[in-house]
């Protein structure tokens, strides 16, 4: 096996009395694109809350690289290289489109606070330089046109895009998606899985996709963790998933 | 110039000193600051007492009591900015009365609830309009800086600003340092200017003040808080024919605005080059529509 990017142990959260998430271990392979599907409110979105430091575990260890940031800040985590996007598309909606993407560029420039008050040669080169940066991270993903429109007024599609390259700006090394179909689609839907696949190979990332439909993980992940009521309920391929009577029952649902 | 116009002109840019910084905290990084008179009056006392007491140059003094309130910024920082909304500005409103008691309870140094007579009055247009446009420059660079992004994210989706890697809780420190730093040099300087410092003078009605001139002006717009504060200091004595009557209708423009223009007078407008450009071109094109019009007429 390939080198384990992301390792979680018997991670559980509980909120008062009720269990989010109960006894989830994971191993994630470099490279690999794997997937946690389940139905809604089977804690998927607490498992990445847990992941990014939004929440801190009851139990369990989280291990990235082989370093535990399970109980360490937001930023420091997404510092050391895992970045999310939001089921609910999180975008700074008074920034335009360009200015989403140059805020998450915030770490390729250095100068300091003071440069801040007043513009020295050296903050005005890191700036265009991020600026050339993040026009062709638009470009990449095809929003460049885009540029200098507010990010509140783009169609849903290209919002998600838009969260989307700005995790990217970050240069991560594990790209936790949210479920980035919800409320598209089947066409739409069917873009941004092929956006997803390219960025992937593009980018040389490690993905971890949440989803609630079936359709958009099937043709992406490696490898897919079913959850239910917070604990795994069946792991495996798409293949294997998807013909597995325990999956078909719990989370398809039988005669539906 | 008349003295009365050099008063307006002064107590102008004094308050625009002390909105700036707080155009920066609530404005820009979203944190509601209800408590500026608390900066305002560590400036105010600090400078006066270096002055009187240590006899040290106005320069000194201005600087002393600009840097003790930014100081005083980091303990009240610690605890209060990770409070969220209307808990932050609530502690804010506290830290202000309660260092106007503390000011009023340390009689042998501050000369409690009568104050400071005698000041000298060092202030003069000169200094205080140099100092203004100075700030409103780096405050206007600091907005569109990486800083000021970083800080305008936070404002926006605390969240998401976070997981993008923004350590939110240092940048709302800063935001909170350099209002605190300028508000304590707004301070000194109105100490210096008036020649006599009370309590009664920074209450919470000075707070209030000082928070409707940034979000009269447009919370999202330095140059919006800089013209406000202008209109606002201005405002009174315009309208002093008005009698007994001028606060009432001081109150109701304010009302008027804020009624017709929630987003403050100029929203997020900034002046810039490019935005007199764009004013520039909308103006040419419009005249040149009329033009036409002529034409075929």
């Amino acid at each position: 096996m390939d080198n384990v990017v992301l390792d979680i142990q018997k991670l559980s959260k509980t909120f008062g009395g009720v269990q989010a998430v109960n006894n989830f271990s994971l191993k994630i392979p470099e490279g690999s694109l794997q997937s946690i599907i389940g139905p809604n409110g089977a804690g998927k979105t607490t498992i990445f809350n847990l992941i990014t430091g939004i929440y801190k575990p009851t139990e369990g260890t989280i291990s990235f690289n082989s370093r535990r940031i399970d109980g360490m800040e937001t930023f420091k985590i997404t510092e050391m290289g895992i970045t999310r996007t939001f089921q609910n598309i999180r975008l700074f909606s008074e920034f335009s489109v360009l200015d989403n993407v140059r805020t998450a560029c915030h770490m390729r420039s250095d100068y300091s606070v003071f440069e801040g008050l007043i513009p020295t040669p050296r903050r005005n080169r890191q700036e265009r330089a991020v600026t050339d940066y993040a026009m062709n991270l638009l470009k990449l993903v095809n929003l460049d046109d885009r540029a200098n429109e507010y990010a509140d007024n783009l169609p849903y599609g290209h919002q998600r895009r838009l969260e989307i390259a700005r995790a990217l700006a970050l240069e991560p090394k594990l790209l936790l998606l949210d479920e980035p179909a919800a409320g598209m689609n089947p066409d739409e839907t069917q873009k941004l899985i092929e956006f997803i696949a390219e960025i992937r190979t593009k980018f040389n990332l490690t993905i971890l996709l949440i989803e609630h439909h079936m359709e958009v993980v099937m043709g992406l992940a490696d490898y897919i963790t079913v959850i239910d009521f917070g604990k795994i309920i069946a792991t495996g391929t798409p293949v294997e998933v998807q013909s597995n009577p325990i999956v078909i029952e719990a989370y398809l649902g039988v005669g539906e | 110039m008349s003295p009365y116009l050099q008063g307006i002109l002064i107590l102008a840019g004094i308050n625009v000193l002390a909105v700036l910084g707080l155009s920066l905290l609530t404005g820009f990084t979203g944190s509601f600051c209800f408590g500026q008179a608390g900066f305002l009056t560590i400036g105010a006392y600090v400078a006066t007492l270096l002055t009187m007491e240590l006899h040290v140059p106005f320069a000194v003094a201005l600087l002393g009591g600009a840097l003790f309130s930014a100081l005083v910024s980091i303990p009240l920082g610690l605890p209060t900015l990770k409070l969220k909304g209307d808990y932050f500005a609530i502690a804010t409103l506290g830290f202000a009365e309660a260092t106007r008691l503390i000011v009023e309870n340390l009689e042998k140094i501050t000369g409690g609830s009568r104050g400071i007579p005698g000041i000298p009055t060092k202030t003069s247009l000169p200094i205080v309009l140099v100092l203004a446009v100075v700030a409103s420059i780096c405050i206007r660079f600091y907005v569109v800086s990486r800083h000021g992004r970083n800080c305008v994210a936070i404002r926006e989706d605390e969240t998401a600003a976070q997981a993008i890697g923004i350590n939110t809780f240092r940048y709302k420190q800063i935001s909170f340092f350099i209002n605190a730093a300028l508000a304590g040099l707004a301070g000194g300087l109105l100490s210096h200017y008036v020649g006599f410092i009370q309590p009664a003078m920074f209450g919470i009605q000075k707070s209030t003040e000082l928070i409707v001139m940034v979000i009269f002006g447009g919370m999202h717009s330095v140059t919006g808080a800089i013209l406000a504060a202008i209109i606002l200091t201005a405002l009174p004595e315009v309208l002093r024919a008005a009698a007994a009557w001028r606060l009432v209708a001081y109150g109701a423009v304010v009302v008027l605005i804020m009624v017709t223009r929630p987003q403050g007078l100029l929203g997020n407008w900034e002046l810039s080059r490019e935005s007199l450009m764009a004013i520039w071109n909308g103006l040419k094109s419009r005249f040149s529509k009329k033009a036409v019009g002529v034409d075929h007429g």
